[in-house]
């Protein structure tokens, strides 16, 4: 980087290529381009290390039947936590989807610009950065004490959706603000009833960053575990199907917990319990990077050309005309 | 250099004339009116809700532990099997005290440690993804990023108790214990459960946030200004600093505000590395507890408390942190805000 003097401006000035940048600039500048590399070394350390630390735990001891047992009482397998975790990641997405997106809806195309706007708005901003653990109390005090839901699927679904409607909202009014305001007039021209503007034209235009948006939110409510404890609790078996009630088997089993309390248990009294510690950790992270690396294929697919990969490649060409400037004339545009 | 302070350049593709005067969509009434109208006043019916059943839940706590809740060092649920008595109208078991100075000073500290270490960390992250490397290798970073804010809490939470805590206590932390400073050197190192480990476990989970943040401003720098900048001939640091820093400053302000909102209220990860132990770290070694990480961890036992004050003063407790992080919050959007409504850099806010 930055080697050579530049010699086309140095033979203008004196016929003799004098460096323009003096060694101190010179040092100044690696300086900091180590300091932003070692910033990036050490994001990347832990995640290699994670990563490694998790497979290479759960491969140790790995046993494809914790697909085919539930945990049970001598921790047999995994599959009543991995339905349970299924089962919610299908409620959250139908609440909080027809929640988020219905926000989102109104916030983009049907409030006019005012007060209640901003409040609502205002509200769904805090709400995003409400630690997962009071919503999770609140909804064990509300909801499962004072209502009587029990621990059970109701609670959970209600506290995991909350959580996650604010970026589903806010996912959806970025997509439907993207949407040019020429195709609403289009519909409109065409004489088509607003609720097709809508669905057949402004929705449908928005889908990918609606979709990218509901599958972020469906990852961060995979690999919650703090909102769950104290309102979906836990059993060792099959939930029972039913989604509020006192029954023991109401509760619901998830991934979540499995790596939360199961390293805990000595291995001398039941041997495969730490195991499946690990085992969920994996689960969990194949399943979250699944869903992350799925948004990702959504952007890449639709966004094309996006002003922002324009930028992007606009930004690499400054990059490589900089890296050449000892040579001749500069390719800048 | 112009003295006008530099905005976060907002992106302006989706505002239009019509944003300004009424609904995007025309035409008034009918389902789709009142649906998303309902479906939309949820979040808020939602916030309040919230605020109503923390405040009722800890009124009775709140009675009885008074202004002493946030000064006080003992946490004690009292003497489940003695006698109950009444202060102040509220039952309580004999000797029951609620001090949450401990876990309110084991929250700012752990926050305060991921904050010195994850901000620089992810800022310089950012810079490298966008300014230097090619954009095939910028892909992977950002991946890399993704991953790490991808990670569930309870499993970098594993981690960081497991193998990340053990592995500084042997390697790193006595390197650091040798320091002659106090809160340093006065007590053993341990085994890699405390203080330390659970603010390095969070800097690892606010960076994702403050540097996907910190890379999308940066991305917004409009591309001719920085072309400006190296056609005066400056180097990539000084153009940062002339250039990119300061479309980009308060805006990972406003970031790193929101990554210490989620710093103050991670719990399980905190609740696995901290050891959960509700006492004031006497170094930065020692276990300690958060106030995120004593709800979980305190729940079991407060259920224990016949007259319920225990799990009134979790409550309290709770809504003590719902005030920290909203008031944090409301700062970042205020500081985001107050950049967003200032004057741009007078060039490039076209492009």
């Amino acid at each position: 980087m930055a080697t050579g003097s530049m010699q086309g401006a140095g033979s203008l000035a004196a016929g003799s290529p004098a460096p323009l940048i003096s060694t101190a600039r010179r040092v100044r500048n690696g300086a900091w381009w180590g300091l932003c590399a070692a910033g990036f070394a050490l994001v990347a350390v832990p995640v290699v290390w994670i990563v490694v630390y998790v497979v290479s735990e759960a491969a140790a001891t790995w046993r494809w039947s914790i697909f085919t047992n539930p945990v049970g009482a001598t921790f047999t397998g995994l599959l009543n936590t991995i339905e349970g975790t299924f089962v919610m990641m299908v409620g959250v997405a139908l609440i909080a989807g027809v929640v988020g997106i219905g926000t989102g809806v109104w916030l983009s195309e049907v409030a006019r610009p005012g007060t209640l706007r901003s409040v609502v708005r205002g509200a769904s901003e805090v709400l995003s950065g409400i630690p997962s653990i009071v919503l999770g109390y609140v909804g064990y005090l509300a909801l499962v004490v004072n209502l009587h839901w029990g621990y059970s699927l109701l609670p959970a679904l209600v506290v995991l959706s909350f959580l996650v409607v604010p970026y589903i909202a806010k996912a959806t009014e970025l997509a439907l603000n993207q949407v040019p305001i020429a195709y609403r007039e289009g519909g409109e021209a065409l004489g088509m009833r607003r609720t097709h503007v809508l669905g057949r034209i402004v929705l449908r235009s928005a889908l990918p960053g609606i979709s990218t948006g509901l599958i972020l939110a469906l990852a961060i409510s995979v690999g919650e575990t703090a909102p769950l404890l104290y309102t979906a609790g836990f059993t060792s078996g099959y939930w029972n199907g039913a989604f509020l009630g006192p029954a023991a088997t109401s509760q619901v089993p998830y991934l979540t917990y499995a790596t939360w309390t199961f390293y805990q248990v000595p291995t001398t009294e039941f041997k495969n319990a730490q195991p499946l510690s690990f085992d969920a950790a994996l689960l969990l992270m194949v399943l979250v990077l699944g869903l992350i690396l799925l948004a990702r294929l959504v952007v890449r697919v639709t966004q094309r050309y996006s002003p922002e990969r324009a930028a992007g490649i606009r930004r690499a060409d400054l990059r490589a005309a900089r890296a050449n400037r000892n040579g001749a004339p500069s390719p800048i545009r | 250099m112009s003295t006008a302070d530099p905005a976060t350049p907002t992106p302006a593709a989706g505002e239009s004339e019509r944003d300004g005067a009424g609904a995007r969509l025309r035409g008034n009434g009918g389902a789709l009116d009142w649906a998303s109208r309902v479906l939309a006043l949820l979040p808020l019916a939602a916030l309040v809700a919230i605020l109503i059943v923390l405040l009722y839940e800890a009124l009775p706590a709140i009675r009885f532990n008074g202004f002493g809740f946030l000064v006080n060092r003992i946490w004690s649920v009292g003497s489940t099997y003695g006698g109950i008595s009444k202060a102040g109208g509220v039952l309580h078991p004999l000797g029951a005290k609620y001090g949450a100075w401990p876990i309110i000073a084991g929250t700012l500290e752990t926050s305060l440690i991921a904050m010195v270490v994850g901000l620089p960390i992810a800022v310089g992250a950012a810079i490298i993804l966008v300014e230097k490397v090619p954009p095939y290798l910028a892909s992977v970073g950002g991946l890399v990023l993704e991953v790490l804010a991808g990670v569930p809490s309870v499993v970098i939470g594993l981690w960081g108790l497991l193998t990340f805590g053990p592995f500084m206590a042997r390697n790193i932390y006595p390197a650091l214990h040798a320091i002659p400073i106090p809160f340093l050197h006065d007590q053993p190192v341990g085994t890699g459960e405390g203080l330390l480990t659970a603010g390095l476990v969070l800097a690892a989970m606010i960076v994702p946030i403050v540097a996907a943040t910190t890379r999308d401003l940066l991305r917004q720098v409009p591309v001719a200004t920085e072309e400006g900048a190296v056609a005066l001939g400056m180097t990539d640091s000084e153009a940062f600093f002339a250039v990119q820093a300061r479309w980009v400053r308060t805006g990972v302000v406003g970031a790193a505000v929101l990554g210490l909102g989620r710093a103050l209220g991670e719990t399980i990860a905190v609740a696995l590395c901290t050891g959960s132990v509700l006492q004031i770290a006497p170094s930065i070694f020692s276990t300690t507890g958060t106030i995120a990480s004593t709800v979980v961890s305190q729940l079991d036992s407060a259920q224990s408390d016949p007259t319920g004050l225990a799990v009134k003063s979790l409550a309290e407790a709770a809504l003590l942190l719902f005030v920290i992080t909203l008031l944090v919050n409301i700062a970042a959007r205020v500081i985001v805000r107050r950049s967003a409504r200032g004057a741009a850099l007078p060039v490039g806010a076209g492009f």
